[in-house]
């Protein structure tokens, strides 16, 4: 197996155009699974830990521009305020040893439907930076997702970054598992206000064949959220909410819960969400 | 395809030529003889390969050899000082923090990775969200010490007592900070 180690993003570059194939390795912690199992042999990895350019993050034009190789936890110590959402759900991957070397480049390049950053950025209308060799492209969270482990990244692209606007009001990440730490999530669930412009937006993981926002839900919170004194929603309000969320997943039945178990617990973590985000705008904390 | 790379491990330096597709794991083990780290699953999910790797702790087992070329290796056989204990490894003595033992050396080596990163302000799952706003990690109770261990399993579930040997070296690091006793160097130089 051939090893490239490129210790710049132009060299990064320049080998995927190179080598197409070559699979890119960040923090290993899903690659290395895959080879320790023997389910993937690949000719070529492509490691990206000594680029120093995928480690940065800073402030750009109104967006927080996160490198694809910041760690989780610098993102949550560094980041944290800035992408609220990002940050819950990064402090809740796996495990701290994990959390030290995985990054949001490497849940984007697997594009796992139940990878824990998805959400997030879907509910805050994030932008996913994609490069190769030719240039430069940057694509809404929205539209980067095709089906599970498929994105419209090409394969002489690589992630280079994320960009995560400037909240503008509350946000909310939950997931649901068997416990709290080490579990990929049964369902997740991400909400994100902009307060100024009384918009909502979400995200939703582990419920469909990509993660999803549910745009039905997103107008009607729009029309019903309280924006000026933070009220809590009545429990009709919240039902309907809840609903329209648990109808925009497409569930499946797998190992982690059946499809009527999804929709359950994300009309839960809907509401709750709702309820927290009009708390903290009660609260004043935005 | 093999690669010859450099590691320092408990601050020996070490020459080595391994197949690419070797996990640093497994140079230290059967390349290096080192075998504090161990392997429980070799998939990232029981924390018994922990190390500090350039300080940190990560689990060894999903880390490529090749990409550890040039790194600084602390296993839990490196943090003794000479005859001295590290005090995480006294505390886990003083608490009865393991049964068969399997796990221990990841779990103190996470312990001590684990230290600093509060100790720098690192908010944890924990955390309430206004403390970790301010950056203020206040106390190590049990709740922020089970969070922050959540990736280091014990078969035996010697739980209760790996709890009480952290909470109890933290208070001593923190007392011998706070005396101006030096901290034990973890990283380089001894042997
Ligand atoms: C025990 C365990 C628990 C886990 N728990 C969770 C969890 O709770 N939630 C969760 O979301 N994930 C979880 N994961 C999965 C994994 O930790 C995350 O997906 C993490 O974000 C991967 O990041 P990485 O840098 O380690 O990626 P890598 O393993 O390095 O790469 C992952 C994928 O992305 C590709 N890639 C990496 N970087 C780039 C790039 N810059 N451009 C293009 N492609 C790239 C790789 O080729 C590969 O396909 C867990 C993994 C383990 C082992
Ligand atoms: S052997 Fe590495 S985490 Fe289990
Ligand atoms: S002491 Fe036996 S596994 Fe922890």
């Amino acid at each position: 197996m051939d090893f490239l180690s490129p210790d710049t993003w132009a060299g990064a570059l320049a080998a995927k155009a190179a080598r197409p194939e070559a699979v890119p390795v960040m923090g290993g912690t899903d690659v290395m699974v895959e080879l320790n199992l023997g389910r993937r042999r690949p000719h070529a990895l492509l490691d990206l830990t000594r680029v120093p350019e995928l480690a940065r993050w800073g402030a750009e034009d109104g967006y927080t521009r996160v490198g694809a190789g910041v760690s989780y936890t610098r993102l949550v110590e560094r980041v944290g305020s800035r992408a609220p959402a990002l940050a819950a759900a990064a402090r809740s991957v796996a495990s701290p040893q994990i959390r030290n070397r995985g990054s949001v480049g490497g849940n984007l390049g697997g594009a796992s439907p139940a990878g824990d950053c998805h959400p997030p950025l879907l509910a805050a209308g994030a932008l996913v930076e994609l490069a190769s060799a030719a240039g430069v492209r940057r694509v809404p969270a929205s539209e980067f997702y095709l089906g599970p482990g498929r994105t419209v990244r090409r394969e002489d692209e690589l992630v280079a970054a994320v960009l995560v606007p400037e909240p503008r009001g509350p946000q909310v990440f939950a997931k649901v598992g068997p416990r709290n730490a080490m579990v990929i999530a049964v369902v997740s669930f991400a909400l994100a206000l902009d307060v100024a412009a009384r918009r909502a937006g979400t995200g939703i993981g582990s419920a469909g064949p990509t993660p999803l926002r549910a745009r039905a839900a997103e107008e009607f919170l729009a029309r019903e959220f309280d924006w000026a004194g933070g009220a809590d929603p009545s429990p009709e309000a919240a039902r309907r909410f809840g609903d329209l969320v648990a109808g925009a997943a497409r569930p499946i039945d797998d190992v982690r819960g059946s499809a009527a178990y999804r929709r359950h617990a994300l009309a839960v973590l809907a509401r709750r969400a709702w309820a927290r985000c009009a708390a903290e705008v009660r609260g004043g904390g935005v | 395809m093999h690669a010859d790379i450099t590691l320092t491990v408990d601050g020996r330096r070490h020459q080595l030529r391994v197949d690419t597709r070797t996990t640093l794991l497994d140079a230290l083990r059967e390349d290096l003889g080192v075998t504090a780290p161990k392997k429980g699953c070799d998939h990232g999910q029981c924390g018994s390969c922990t190390v500090l790797l350039n300080g940190r702790r990560v689990v060894t087992c999903l880390v490529l050899a090749v990409a550890g070329d040039g790194a600084e290796v602390v296993t839990a056989a490196g943090l003794a000082e000479g005859g001295d204990l590290h005090p995480m490894q006294e505390a886990f003595m003083d608490h009865d923090a393991f049964q068969c033992g399997y796990c221990t050396p990841g779990q103190i080596c996470s312990a001590v990775g684990m230290l600093d990163e509060a100790a720098a302000g690192w908010p944890s799952a924990a955390t309430p969200p206004r403390a970790s706003a301010e950056g203020a990690v206040a106390e190590l109770d049990d709740t922020e010490i089970r969070e922050r261990m959540s990736g280091n399993l014990c078969r035996c579930g010697a739980y209760a007592g790996i709890v009480s040997a952290i909470g109890d070296a933290a208070r001593r690091t923190h007392a011998a900070a706070a005396s101006g006793i030096p901290r034990p160097a973890r990283e380089g130089g001894r042997r």
